[in-house]
């Protein structure tokens, strides 16, 4: 178990020395989500967490497949890449191995991260690609107006499913936890300063990052998420899960987790007097068996960083290999196109 | 019997001297038979004759052993004149079982020498290959000379008391047949000799053993007489300089390199394992001192969306893949297309559609190239001729790319990735570096405006500061880039990309003409056919008709003076391993009456298909 001492909120570096502001990172491009769209939320939680990371915006990207999130880019006065359906990721892994200073944020959401694109979402997760992936997860298709997604709950009716899917829908958490994501979280859309504080963990984390966003879509699944993330249930129906604290919930802070073998198990009790056998959360732990339980827990549901390990990123291996390629031959083109056998023909 | 421990003396066999030779090797894929063909080739370009190869192997790793399906050859041509193609009919096979000879003895000249490992002629072996009789027994090779060589029991003998097992010394039986083939036509062995000596550094033994198979095959095929006499190829006129044996595969990835050289970029390969494309893979992934950077990604989509993500990030980016692979890919090369990035798309082609023909050659991927996307999505399209030229035509594709910010289409095919020929080598000092555009000042700065020259817009790497911009699929705004769905910008911006892929047509140079610039035939060729073509034409041109043909690298656009060369002719014929994309390409734009003249089994022209074809054309008077 982690010690109680290591508070994750002093490791975070502080602002750089460039003076930069929301405004900044404005695009002039209008905003085009409907009015009362989640994403609104987000951009501006975004917009206002970039200048603290002290990084200039010409070294931030922001690269998005297609859907209502994926506009994300347009809006960001960073550099950005609005490419195809569920691709992100592939055009992110390019873009940052490639060119290792940039940071390089992926906006995705619900059928582009999980559905046409899961392939490489799995993959860019498992090669811990330095990218921060949030997906927006609104359980619909928004910009098609209105068909089930991959986190549809089964028997919604939609209009590609007007008697209910039939379709089992795929827990986001757990599929990245699967993947070896090093960093993942989740967050609401309603809930701005948690948002915040999850997005600036994410942004100071080397390696794959994992954010799912519940986010609402106004108009073709209004209240996604009300039934745990409303204002007046939300203490009661989710959890913030710290490092190293025990995970307790509820507005009276007289609930909480405990393991009854394998499974979690929710316990009363009275906040003076907390029971010492409840469940210590360690986003550090080597395996992500414990984390994946969290994932799968209904109620509460947990939000907050779910896993946080460091390994080796992609571009770093990519260039220690070329660093060790030179050291052990320079590059000389002649030579190369001479190959390993020549023979002269005399005039 | 031969004794291999004194060295081979002499011959006083009578020696012929012929001007060129074809031989073929074939065994199951396991006999080592690249392995023979590749040494053979070697020897063959140190004893300074022109030549080509075709290697032909089955799409399994390992099919059964014996059967027809694991059947894996080695062709090559040699001569002391020029050569152009692998030849159309072995002067010479080697069959190292009944399966290879069930494959492979109908495409054998008449009359020609037909070596079979008899050993591998029992039940068992001849009924895996189909045969109910005995082959070398019932007459049905009549039209050949067959030598039957007990190839297992000799090399058994040569290797005997060296302690070997009896696998080992099985693996030797292919170098046995090669010194067989080293004294027919008159090689020195040095070269495989010190190959085998490198090979095997580890294991002495193993280098005793294939010296031994070699040696001793050499001084069988002698003092057994079993051919009566031997040849000589003598050298070639060939241009002088330093040479190599090079394939297309190899060829085309030291092109990127040296491209990734001249453009003064890191180079980015985004690539998903695919037959025949993979060598490519494998060869730049060989050479990461040159800050080669090879992505192998969970899948086609993967690799171009990368090579795309790293264009956008300054790198020359490349994807490679076979036809198949280029399906998937169809999507993100419109999103290069929309997002003019300089793109270079490398397509091996191979039989199609769908799995099609792995292992096998075809060049039906035109239309895919020029065509295969959604929207009006035109993207230039160049083609390589000849192993060798893999080389320049990478390169050229990677400088068109860059300097029209546009994808640019490589097409090679199976024939020319693993066939090879002797490579004048380039001068790396020669070769000529990218222009490079400086970036217009910060306040200038408009994502789409573009260069009058090339119609090419800025390349900012992101990174720098001032220059920050939002790429993407949706429709831009002309000069500023920005979203737009306005009707009269769309068709404003669709003209604007076809005519920037057009002004590259001013980078082609002038087409050569093999023969006279009027006549009755021209023939128009593109890609892996130009030996054949080339040599087919060289033919009807020494028979004294009025023939000439042209070889287009460049497919989109093509080259500004094709019109009027074709004027030039009453005859066009162009020769296609397809049903005819280049000819349809070529009727609509000039509305010419071209002939087709094509062929699509997977294999590549013969000359004399070329010659038939073209003759009938003349007889015909159409």
């Amino acid at each position: 178990m982690p010690a109680e001492s290591d508070n994750e909120m002093e490791i975070l570096p502080a602002a750089g020395p460039i003076a930069q502001t929301a405004k900044d990172f404005k695009s002039d491009q209008m905003v085009r989500w409907c009015p009362g769209c989640g994403d609104f939320a987000i951009l501006a939680t975004v917009q206002k967490l970039m200048p603290t990371l002290g990084i200039p915006r010409e070294k931030i990207a922001f690269v998005s497949g297609i859907g209502c999130s994926s506009r994300f880019p347009y809006y960001m006065n960073t550099y950005g890449f609005h490419s195809i359906h569920g691709r992100a990721p592939t055009v992110a892994t390019g873009l940052k191995c490639a060119n290792p200073d940039m940071q390089v944020w992926v906006v995705t959401g619900d059928g582009d991260g999980l559905s046409i694109g899961g392939n490489h979402l799995i993959h860019a997760l498992r090669r811990n690609v330095d990218l921060k992936i949030l997906l927006f997860n609104n359980r619909i298709y928004g910009l098609t107006k209105g068909q089930y997604s991959p986190t549809s709950e089964i028997g919604k009716k939609t209009k590609s499913s007007p008697m209910g899917t039939i379709d089992a829908p795929l827990n986001p958490i757990s599929l990245a936890l699967a993947s070896e994501a090093s960093f993942v979280a989740r967050a609401v859309d309603t809930d701005l300063p948690f948002l915040s504080e999850v997005l600036t963990r994410a942004a100071h984390h080397k390696g794959s990052v994992f954010v799912e966003i519940f986010q609402n879509c106004i108009v073709f699944n209004d209240g996604a998420f009300e039934n745990v993330a409303a204002k007046d249930v939300r203490e009661e129906k989710m959890m913030k899960v710290q490092h190293g604290k025990p995970m307790i919930f509820g507005a009276k802070k007289d609930k909480g987790i405990r393991l009854n073998g394998l499974e979690p198990e929710v316990v009363t009790f009275d906040p003076a007097a907390p029971p010492k056998d409840l469940f210590v959360h360690d986003e550090k732990a080597p395996s992500a068996t414990l984390a994946n339980m969290l994932g799968h827990l209904a109620e509460p549901v947990p939000q907050g960083i779910f896993r946080a390990v460091e390994r080796p990123m992609l571009h770093e291996l990519m260039d220690a290999q070329i660093d060790q390629a030179r050291t052990a031959k320079p590059a000389d083109l002649q030579k190369l196109l001479n190959g390993p056998e020549t023979w002269t023909v005399a005039a | 019997m031969s004794d291999t421990s004194t060295p081979p003396k002499p011959s006083k066999l009578p020696i012929e001297e012929i001007e060129s030779a074809v031989i073929r090797f074939a065994g199951d894929s396991g006999d080592g038979i690249q392995l023979t063909g590749m040494q053979f080739t070697t020897t063959t370009a140190f004893a300074g004759n022109d030549l080509a190869t075709f290697p032909d192997f089955p799409a399994e790793i390992r099919a059964p052993v014996g059967t027809t399906a694991g059947v894996s050859g080695f062709q090559i041509q040699f001569s002391s004149r020029q050569v152009l193609t692998p030849g159309d009919a072995p002067d010479v096979f080697v069959a190292m079982n009944p399966a290879a000879l069930q494959a492979n003895y109908k495409d054998v000249k008449k009359g020609g020498m037909i070596l079979v490992n008899k050993d591998t002629f029992n039940a068992g072996n001849l009924k895996k290959a189909g045969y109910a009789v005995n082959p070398l027994e019932d007459g049905s090779l009549s039209d050949f000379r067959v030598i039957p060589v007990e190839l297992g029991r000799l090399t058994r003998n040569a290797l005997d008391g060296m302690g070997l097992t009896a696998t080992e010394t099985e693996r030797c039986k292919n170098f046995f047949a090669l010194g067989m083939m080293y004294w027919l036509y008159d090689r020195p062995m040095e070269a495989t000799l010190k190959w085998i000596e490198t090979k095997f550094k580890k294991n002495p033994k193993y280098v005793e053993a294939n010296h031994k198979a070699l040696h001793a095959g050499n001084a069988y095929a002698e003092t057994a007489e079993i051919f009566g006499h031997h040849f000589r190829v003598n050298k070639a006129p060939i241009k002088p300089g330093l040479y190599r044996n090079i394939t297309g595969n190899e060829a085309t990835a030291l092109g990127f390199i040296a491209a990734s050289v001249g453009a003064g970029r890191p180079l980015w390969y985004g690539s998903y394992p695919i037959t025949p494309a993979s060598d490519v893979l494998h060869e730049l992934s060989k050479n990461k001192n040159f800050g080669v950077k090879t992505f192998q990604a969970e899948d086609e989509i993967a690799a171009v969306g990368s090579a795309i993500g790293a264009a956008f990030a300054g790198h020359l980016a490349l994807t490679g893949t076979s036809g198949p692979g280029i399906a998937l890919k169809a999507e993100a090369i419109g999103l290069a297309v929309m997002t003019e990035l300089p793109l270079i798309i490398l397509n091996v082609q191979r039989g199609g559609p769908s799995t099609g023909l792995p292992t096998k050659t075809e060049q039906a991927d035109l239309f895919q190239a020029m065509y295969g996307r959604n929207g009006e999505c035109p993207a230039i399209v160049v083609a390589a001729a000849t192993p060798g030229d893999c080389f320049q035509m990478a390169y050229e594709a990677a400088r068109l790319a860059v300097k029209y910010m546009t994808p640019v289409f490589l097409l090679t095919d199976g024939y020319l990735a693993n066939g090879s020929e002797p490579w004048l080598i380039p001068q790396a000092k020669d070769l000529k570096p990218f222009e490079k555009v400086p970036l217009p000042p910060v306040g200038e700065f408009k994502l789409y405006k573009r260069d009058p020259e090339t119609m090419a817009r800025p390349w900012v790497s992101p990174g720098t500061a001032g220059y920050e911009h939002r790429l993407g699929g949706i429709e831009k705004q002309d000069v500023t880039g920005n979203i737009s769905y306005d009707p009269d910008n769309h068709e404003r911006m669709v003209r604007l990309r076809a005519a920037k892929v057009n002004k590259a047509a001013q980078d082609i140079p002038p087409l050569e003409i093999l023969g006279e610039k009027k006549g009755k035939v021209l023939v128009i060729g593109w890609g892996g056919t130009y030996g054949a073509i080339t040599a087919g034409v060289q033919n009807l041109q020494k028979a004294g008709k009025s023939v000439s043909s042209i070889h287009l690298r460049h497919l989109n656009p093509l080259p500004p003076d094709l019109g009027d060369i074709m004027a030039g002719f009453d005859h066009v014929v162009i020769p296609e391993l397809n049903m005819g994309q280049l000819l349809k390409i070529i009727r609509a734009k000039y509305l010419v009456p071209a002939t087709g003249l094509n062929k699509i089994k997977g294999q590549p022209f013969k000359v004399t298909e070329i010659e038939e074809g073209v003759e009938a054309i003349l007889k015909g008077g159409k």
